[in-house]
């Protein structure tokens, strides 16, 4: 049986594009154009879907993307929506939520256990025992009315892309387009979405006695070259500062607007009466749209019921269709009549006023309606059962009201009022830059909300800087187009509230009598609106039914919270792409080629350790060391932030950062620098070296540095100094070159003398290294004979291979940073950030004697003072362990305990060195600091080990190495 | 997202910019008593209104101030730290 029509004039299907697919196992065909749910039912299929908890036959409800019973799988995707499902060829489609099949689906014994399913019913049955849970849970996940996570499927990566705009206008109907028009004609950047294939809105289902309108309105749209219409688009969400998520089947835009006219239309609200939920009954606009954009007859013998005279007018549009309208019910009292409602009295229709429809009665086959029972109703609104008549139909067209897409107004924080004329929320207070018209305004003819776009798209130019006029606005129309309750009890219940959850009218009830009687708490108890289709057709019915039962004002009783995205996104379209980019080196390329372990340091990449053939990672750390304390080595230090600091006031500025003294540091020389912050706890290390009078090169951590230099351009400008600071991190890198051989490789390459009295420790030099002028400085680092060389990034690489070269006869090798953190270690150099914490006083860490506390002013002095007159609580100490300690070693943060009390934690732990045994820094309190303590160090749960607090440092006391 | 109006580089989005607290006047270290300074060092305004605050634009490197009125979450305006009289 085909319901398919003959062509109809603007009809979206392709009728030279037949379009095979298979649902439910069977083979159907449709045309190009079609979406699931138009092609089956102009194959005469009634029941496209079950519903959620009882596993009633559902079909065709809004056709506007909100049937969220109609949900369909195929092998790679789920949860797609049939009514806005566009048909391929090819397509295998079953609907989800069924047992064993849509037709015979087993679960349909959910609709008979339904009176033992209350309201709340989870809450109360799956609560205890706790060890049920498991089992619960299984329960609940094959009950959740959804589709299978395809855990095969291609993970699909979905398009981001960024876009701008003067104006977004959401919805391409008459107000939409007008007021892009509008706003584009005066020059503005529009952009126009919306989430239908074709622009037009209702003028493509409902106003097609204006034919005119829609082909006028979309030929000035496309003349004009500013204005962009993206179809098929959703705004998904609206976020701060005209942020906005547009969803398409390609891909995310987020696009920022300077500001959003929002022309979303209405979407058209259910009558809750027995029955109403069976296929064969629709909302008038989903008649409308399929006979109009699918040419598909909705039925063959119509009821209409209705509360406005959109009714009447699909009335129109099912007979000139050829659908036989049994009678239009109109729940308005006798006296109102209209235009349209004499004309459909020509007709030869029914018209029946003053009533209601109370029930429609399932047909034999139980997948659809045979009748429906109309009653006449009383001065409350209540149908009086014994005027009770039964009319012969099987479609039942529903039109008794609308409420506002206020989605987007809503989420932009446009508050709504109830507007008790148009017996329907409209937006009240606009927030600034937001713009409604149209519909979601509250204004319904045709030619008014035309005119209302083009006010609002002025007006949103005006908003934009633009020397305008604005039109006065468009007034509301005074005219009720929804019905204050078309909300009907009946004995046998089944009068559906909330079609994606199965919520009929009692539900609620219930829930109100067990005291949840604000919205919100319904909302949660009940789950009204909370299915897939977010309440578009429930939460309007549902205010209205707690209004009722409080007593309160619509807007007293208030409306729920719209949160995005307006429609279900894929996840696809959310998950970003993994972007964290990272730095690397110049020499980042030598080092993977020489077999380096790369780890990741703050936002760099750093060699670990390199790897030697059937070594083991230990090993190959423990030889780097080595090879440092007896030969030279050389590391890849370019990540270390390197900062100038000049200007005339740059040593002030200096002493004010730092904790030590700078003001009178000689030219060409280098110094150990700590920082603190405000509260006198340790924050950065590193060196400063004075390259002039008034030009300082700084060095600090890999990881803490960024941080550290935003604060020091901070108290530039707070201190009100005149200084100049340039982070060269990015364009200097830097060498160390380090161990006993040291001198000898960086004589060959450097062009000048560079002996021990010519350079000696601690000095910096501007000097040439193989052709490449550098800043070498002669630090301590790891405790040898060390230059640190700092050269231009791009020179880098060949001043690396210049010394690996002029090292070669010397062994050089290059280590990485565990050989360094082991080496530095054995020095006793604490690394701030990893031996300290951020409540660390430089007391603490024994680091007194870079703090000099008789200075005017550092950052952290005055905290400090308060320090110093406290006493210690902790103080960082040098442990070791017996030399040929064969246990297992605690690791780093591991508890010292000492009479059962926690008395302190280890800091950095080696368990190989080139000075004997396992050493480590550790926090103890301080009367366990003196050297010679034992101390007992927890390993795991049952094991403690031993070890002794030893003076720092483990290795080369004297310094005699480094100098 | 919300974007912010750099008073050098006009505006951009959130995500270039970086909190940096409220702005505090540093009570003399030498005068200041103990509880003075303790009180500057760890407690903040926080009342709801408009307060001044620190931002830090990270691409270029830029302080300044921002006036937020922090109930409706919204930048009234934006100057470098000390120009503030000559911005009106």
């Amino acid at each position: 049986m085909s319901r398919r029509l003959p062509p109809q004039p603007g009809e979206w299907i392709q009728r030279d594009k037949a379009v095979e697919f298979r649902f439910e196992g069977r083979e159907y065909t449709g045309f190009q154009g079609d979406v699931l749910s138009s092609a089956l039912w102009a194959n005469g299929i009634n029941v496209l879907g079950r519903s959620f908890k009882y596993h009633r036959p559902r079909g065709i409800y809004s056709l506007a993307g909100h049937d969220a019973n109609v949900v369909v799988e195929d092998r790679l995707r789920s949860n797609l929506r049939g009514d806005v499902l566009p048909i391929r060829g090819g397509m295998d489609l079953r609907a989800v939520n069924t047992g064993g099949g849509l037709a015979g689906d087993r679960y349909r014994i959910m609709e008979w256990l339904s009176p033992f399913l209350p309201v709340g019913f989870y809450y109360k049955a799956f609560h205890t025992p706790r060890r049920f849970f498991r089992f619960y849970e299984g329960l609940m996940r094959r009950a959740a009315g959804l589709g299978r996570i395809h855990v095969g499927a291609r993970a699909d990566m979905s398009r981001k892309d960024y876009a701008f705009c003067d104006l977004l206008v959401v919805g391409a109907g008459p107000s939409g387009l007008s007021a892009a028009i509008a706003a584009a004609e005066m020059g503005a950047t529009v952009l126009l979405v919306d989430d239908q294939p074709r622009p037009g809105g209702s003028l493509c289902w409902q106003h097609l006695d204006a034919p005119e309108s829609r082909s006028d309105l979309l030929e000035k749209a496309c003349a004009l070259p500013n204005l962009e219409i993206r179809s098929n688009t959703q705004a998904a969400g609206w976020y701060a500062d005209q942020w906005v998520a547009l969803v398409d089947d390609r891909r995310l835009t987020k696009l920022r607007t300077r500001a959003t006219l929002v022309a979303s239309g209405c979407i058209e609200q259910p009558a809750v009466f027995h029955n109403n939920d069976l296929p064969g009954v629709m909302l008038a606009s989903a008649a409308q749209r399929l006979m109009k954009l699918y040419s598909v007859k909705p039925c063959d013998r119509a009821v209409v019921l209705t509360a406005n005279d959109d009714g009447y007018l699909a009335a129109l549009d099912l007979a000139d269709a050829g659908v036989v309208v049994a009678a239009v019910v109109d729940l308005r009292p006798a006296q109102s009549c209209t235009p349209v409602a004499a004309e459909v009295a020509a007709h030869g229709i029914e018209i029946l006023k003053g009533q209601a429809v109370y029930e429609a009665v399932v047909s034999r086959s139980k997948n659809g309606i045979a009748a429906a029972v109309v009653c006449c109703l009383d001065q409350n609104g209540q149908p009086r059962l014994s005027s009770a008549r039964r009319i012969l139909c099987d479609g039942i067209a529903v039109s008794v009201g609308w409420a506002p897409n206020a989605s987007i107004l809503a989420q932009a924080g446009t508050r709504f009022r109830y507007d008790s004329q148009l017996q329907q929320l409209a937006p009240h207070d606009l927030p600034r830059g937001v713009f409604a018209a149209g519909r979601v305004n509250g204004i319904f003819a045709l030619e008014e909300r035309i005119a209302d776009g083009r006010q609002a798209g002025l007006a949103a130019v005006a908003f934009l800087g633009h020397q305008i006029e604005v039109p006065a606005s468009v007034p509301r129309s005074r005219t009720a187009h929804s019905h204050a309750y078309p909300i009907f009890d009946h004995p046998h219940k089944k009068n559906f509230v909330d079609l994606d959850e199965d919520l009929q009218l009692v539900d609620l009830l219930n829930a109100h009598q067990e005291g949840y009687d604000s919205i919100e708490l319904i909302k949660r108890y009940s789950t009204v609106g909370m299915g897939p289709s977010q309440g578009k057709l429930s939460n309007m019915n549902a205010v209205r039914v707690v209004a009722r039962l409080n007593g309160q004002s619509l807007d007293q009783t208030g409306m729920t919270t719209a949160r995005p995205f307006y429609q279900p996104v894929s996840i696809a379209n959310l998950a970003g792409r993994r972007f964290h980019p990272y730095r690397l080196t110049p020499m980042d390329g030598w080092h993977r080629q020489a077999g380096a372990v790369m780890v990741p340091v703050g936002t760099w990449f750093r060699p670990e350790y390199y790897a030697t053939k059937e070594k083991s990672r230990a090993d190959c750390v423990l030889e780097e060391a080595r090879e440092v304390r007896r030969g030279v080595g050389l590391i890849d230090i370019s990540t270390l932030c390197k900062f100038e600091v000049a200007g005339p006031d740059a040593a002030r500025f200096l002493e004010q950062i730092y904790t030590g003294r700078f003001a009178r540091q000689n030219i060409g020389r280098m110094r150990y620098a700590l920082a603190c912050d405000e509260m006198g706890y340790v924050t950065e290390e590193g060196v400063v070296a004075r390259l002039a009078e008034d030009r300082f090169y700084v060095t600090a951590s890999t990881a803490g540095g960024e941080a550290f230099y935003r604060e020091m351009q901070r108290w530039a400008i707070v201190f009100h100094m005149n200084v100049v600071l340039s982070n060269v991190t990015a364009h200097m890198a830097a060498i160390n070159v380090a161990g006993p051989r040291a001198r000898g490789v960086l004589a060959e390459i450097a062009e000048v003398d560079i002996g021990a009295t010519e350079f000696p420790f601690a000095h910096v030099r501007d000097m040439v290294v193989a052709g490449v002028a550098a800043i070498v400085m002669r630090v301590g680092f790891v405790g040898e004979l060390s230059y640190e060389i700092h050269v231009p990034a791009d020179k880098a690489a060949g001043v690396w291979d210049a010394l690996i070269l002029a090292g070669r006869n010397s062994g050089i090798r290059p280590f990485g940073t565990e050989a360094q953190r082991l080496l530095r270690l054995e020095k006793g150099h604490l690394i701030a950030g990893h031996d300290t914490d951020p409540l660390t006083t430089p007391f603490e860490a024994q680091l007194d004697w870079a703090v000099d506390m008789n200075k005017s002013f550092f950052i952290g002095q005055r905290s400090l003072r308060i320090h110093a007159g406290r006493p210690l609580e902790r103080r960082l100490v040098g442990i070791a362990f017996a030399y040929g300690y064969l246990g297992e070693l605690p690791e780093e943060c591991r508890l010292i305990v000492n009479r059962g009390q926690i008395a302190g934690r280890v800091t950095s732990i080696a368990g190989r060195t080139t000075v004997g045994g396992p050493i480590g820094l550790a926090f103890v309190r301080p009367d366990l600091a003196e050297p010679g303590t034992s101390l007992c160090i927890r390993v795991d749960a049952r094991e403690m080990s031993e070890a002794q607090v030893v003076r720092l440092p483990f290795y080369d006391p004297d310094n005699t190495r480094q100098t | 997202m919300k974007s912010i109006s750099c008073p050098i580089n006009g505006t951009r989005p959130l995500q270039e910019f970086q909190y940096g607290g409220e702005v505090r006047e540093m009570p003399d270290p030498d005068r200041a008593s103990d509880e003075i300074w303790t009180d500057y060092l760890f407690n903040r305004r926080g009342e709801p209104g408009v307060t001044r605050e620190w931002w830090y634009h990270q691409p270029s490197g830029t302080w300044f101030i921002a006036e937020r009125d922090i109930v409706k979450d919204e930048f009234l305006r934006t100057y470098l730290y000390g120009s503030e009289t000559c911005d009106e």
